[in-house]
């Protein structure tokens, strides 16, 4: 059978979309996109943040509507108005920032909007059966009678995957899956992809991490600025051509840094704890050393303690413990512990969460590039700023910071992901610390930013910086970092020499096994 | 303080909790649902004074229970108007509700009945009077467990029965059925609702709907059934305590009844000891009618253990990605 676009019969799609596009305002987030998926394979979506990957995932699960082009599930044309209409389509949604509800036992998330009557008892003893071969078919071993809350983020996204199935999705759309699992977790999430597809299913994974694509697809296709730029098969392309899709241009994925010279100790961090509003010890004695001249990356999964010591180290969160700047005390327990003082011994920081804490949104570039130093002699004297010399110090660093536009007066939410990076970047790394503290460098920042990002951090440790780089992302540690460290549960489970070691000996640390164990 | 007493003070507590009860499981439906609801107050009001309105006018109780349950319905629409459909402040809306209740009904009442802002005395079939239980009279004499059935049990208006079975009937409701799961789901995480493809909006506004309908009966019970008519401000912050009761019950409905016999129990021994004599020194009226109050204050102070509330409690759902 020939269909009437004259498709090869012998490869029934699953997903087609002809021609979306949607506007919001003067933004164009989706331009004339084309994909056709076909059945039973793993289609990777991959594309810089705001080129329009999430947006076309939103309309085809009825979160908007196209302004214009058509859906077609199985060769046939639907209208998809509001999810349940992706529902009743076939579609299923893993969402970045999970659907559940946290106190909800497994059972009940799963049957939540797709019950079979008006009565909870026979939906929830329907779920419990197909739960319990669906286990056994993908092994997604969860206990149905556990609440969402207590469990982990690899199961909670297991749940979300059992959701979908449990409404008889034959599409599985994943957005982000593996931002929140340790390595070992995505290599479970990916056999469990690779056991749908073969089961028949159709996934689309979206994500911005190119190893994945290469890992688990089978096809890819390439978003830049609202259009979808290509469609290729994985097995035909590479890494560096995929980048190059990407951003527009050839691309350096790997960070070019000479060997370290690590030179004096400048950091001394000995047996901090700290402990919560909750009563929750989130750091079970913290000890480390940071040299000049070195790099040290902290790799963990998100949640383990970096975020606190962060705080603990920038100035923010009181502690109990030691430190030592350069041989001398800092207060960590009493008054005297703040951001200011921190700043006053050469301490920099730029934070993990630029936008909560890193600058003040709704402030011009300006004012935000004085904060934090605003006290100092150059920006006026007594109450009074010097508005002229602040605006004057911003144009001149954004330039050398390559932000854009490179307007002071911009408000700092106007700026894209990457340009407010480099904001904060520059506030920070332009006061010439001995210490530079960098969370999370590269979060929700385009890839052509990141190549700039991590050259500023190889160079301030080439001019014999120290500095403390904390990231989720296991290939940005391993590419900067010349010392690395992994926290668990609020830990230092081992320490590495980056140059002696890999992705899955960090892996087993990120998970909890100690040196030992993670050696076999 | 003997046994009749007890079982005095006892049957007036079980009267006096009738309306609280009642607006407490209107807060938990809302509550439960994500939408705070600070305006039962202002809707116990209303439907105090619509109820005697109508029941005035009729001359038939009945009637009254629907002009109630009406006006009630309405507050409890523009709550639902404004924090669900237009995502306002849900506390801003409740105040407002409350002062337009607290307002309107001695305008209204003024202008209808020109007596102050009353509505004028309720008599006979105007008023729910009291239901005697089959075998009430037959089994008064037993020991101990006679009175406390003929007597604190029985002789009470239809409206406290109706109020001590919707207890069980919302458990149900809400931990049984269907619609039960969905309404803790949008209080709880009502993104999760929405991916799950049913309507965070229909959900909520059944909610707040379902609150209007109990309030509605709490005010109503006050007018026609506690009290022969309606009287300005009648409700007397009791739509409050009961709010502060849901947070003792820790949103669930069985707790709930206990929280609001708790309350009605202060509020009887405070009208039954006016003057009480704790060795040698006279503890002032004031104090004893204020003990319901110090109570609130006390349990929203958090004394009482921490109470988790809804999640998403208070806060307007907007669809993002």
């Amino acid at each position: 059978m020939t269909g009437p676009g004259g498709t090869d019969a012998a490869e029934p799609l699953a997903i087609e979309l002809r021609g979306i596009s949607k506007a919001f305002g003067p933004v164009q987030a989706n331009k004339d996109i084309d994909i056709r998926v076909r059945r039973g394979t793993i289609h990777g979506i991959i594309g810089e943040n705001g080129a329009g990957k999430s947006t076309l995932m939103s309309i085809l699960y009825g979160f908007y509507r196209a302004d214009a082009g058509e859906i077609l599930i199985g060769g046939r044309r639907v209208e998809i108005a509001d999810s349940q209409a992706a529902i009743d389509a076939g579609i299923g949604m893993v969402f970045q920032h999970f659907k559940l509800v946290p106190n909800f036992t497994v059972l009940e998330n799963v049957i939540l909007g797709a019950e079979d009557g008006a009565l909870l008892r026979p939906s929830l003893a329907k779920a419990r059966r197909l739960l319990t071969d669906l286990a056994h078919e993908y092994e997604m071993d969860v206990d149905p009678d556990a609440v969402v809350e207590d469990l982990g983020v690899g199961q909670q996204q297991r749940v979300e995957i059992l959701k979908a199935l449990y409404r008889e999705a034959d599409i599985l759309i994943l957005d982000e899956p593996t931002g929140v699992l340790t390595p070992a977790e995505a290599d479970h999430l990916f056999r469990i992809l690779k056991g749908l597809r073969d089961q028949g299913k159709t996934i689309i994974l979206i994500t911005h991490k190119l190893r994945e694509i290469m890992e688990v697809t089978d096809s890819v296709s390439v978003m830049r600025r609202g259009e979808m730029t290509a469609t290729v098969s994985t097995a035909e392309t590479s890494p560096e051509q995929l980048a190059e899709l990407m951003v527009g241009r050839k691309v350096l994925l790997q960070v070019d840094k000479a060997p370290a010279t690590p030179g004096d100790v400048i950091l001394e961090v000995r047996d901090l704890h700290v402990v919560d509003d909750q009563g929750v010890e989130r750091l079970k004695g913290i000890s480390f050393d940071i040299r000049a001249g070195e790099v040290l990356g902290l790799a963990g999964v998100a949640g383990n303690g970096q975020s606190e010591l962060l705080e603990v180290l920038g100035g923010y969160e009181k502690a109990t413990g030691t430190i030592r700047m350069k041989g001398r005390p800092i207060d960590v327990t009493g008054t005297a512990s703040d951001a200011r003082t921190r700043r006053a011994r050469g301490i920099a920081h730029v934070p993990e969460d630029r936008q909560r804490e890193g600058l003040i949104m709704d402030f011009h570039a300006w004012e935000n590039v004085a904060f934090g130093y605003h006290h100092d002699a150059m920006f006026g004297r007594g109450v009074l700023m010097d508005q002229a010399a602040m605006r004057a110090d911003c144009a001149a660093k954004m330039e050398r910071f390559d932000v854009r536009p490179p307007d002071p007066s911009l408000a700092a939410k106007n700026f894209s992901g990457g340009n407010q990076q480099k904001i904060v970047l520059a506030r920070e790394i332009e006061r010439d610390p001995d210490l530079l503290l960098i969370g999370q460098p590269t979060r929700g920042v385009d890839i052509g930013a990141i190549e700039f990002i991590h050259e500023q951090i190889v160079a301030l440790r080439d001019r014999g910086k120290a500095i403390l780089l904390v990231s989720v992302e296991l290939d940005e540690i391993m590419a900067l970092s010349d010392r690395i460290a992994v926290m668990f549960d609020g830990r230092i489970m081992g320490e590495r020499l980056a140059s002696e070691t890999d992705q899955g000996e960090l892996g087993m640390l990120m998970a909890g096994m100690t040196g030992a164990e993670a050696a076999e | 303080m003997d046994f009749a007493d007890a079982i005095q003070i006892l049957d007036s507590a079980l009267r006096l909790a009738t309306p609280l009860l009642l607006a407490c499981l209107a807060g938990l439906f809302s509550e439960r649902a994500g939408i705070f609801d600070i305006g039962l107050e202002g809707k116990l009001l209303a439907s105090a004074f619509f109820s005697a309105a109508a029941a005035f006018a009729t001359g038939s109780a009945w009637i009254g229970l629907a002009a109630g349950i009406g006006a009630s319905c309405v507050l409890a629409l523009v709550h639902g108007v404004a924090s669900i459909t237009f995502r306002g402040n849900q506390l801003i809306s409740g105040v407002a509700i409350n002062f337009l209740a607290s307002g309107m009904t001695v305008v209204i009442g003024e202008a209808w009945f020109a007596l102050g802002g009353r509505t004028p005395q309720l008599e006979g079939p105007a008023r729910f009077g009291s239901v005697d239980l089959p075998f009430a009279a037959a089994l008064a004499d037993v020991p101990v467990l006679g009175p406390i059935y003929a007597e604190i049990l029985s002789g009470h208006s239809i409206l406290v029965y109706l109020a001590l079975g919707t207890v069980p009937l919302t458990w149900w409701i809400l931990f049984r059925t269907r619609f039960g799961l969905r309404l803790r789901a949008v209080g709880e995480n009502p993104a999760a609702v929405d991916t799950a493809g049913v309507s965070v909006v229909g959900l909520r506004y059944a909610a707040v709907m379902i609150a209007g309908v109990l309030c509605g009966i709490g005010g109503v019970y006050l007018a026609t059934a506690l009290s022969a008519g309606f009287v300005k401000e009648m409700s007397a912050g009791r739509g409050f305590i009961a709010l502060a009761a849901l947070i003792f019950a820790k949103w669930r409905p069985w707790y709930a009844l206990g929280a609001c016999f708790l309350f009605g129990l202060l509020e009887a021994l405070g009208n039954r000891y006016q003057n009480i004599d704790i060795a040698g020194f006279d503890v002032p009226t004031q104090f004893m009618q204020a003990l319901p109050y110090i109570l609130t204050v006390v349990i929203l102070a958090g004394f009482v253990g921490k109470a988790i509330p809804p999640r998403a409690g208070g806060e307007p759902y907007v669809k993002e990605r």
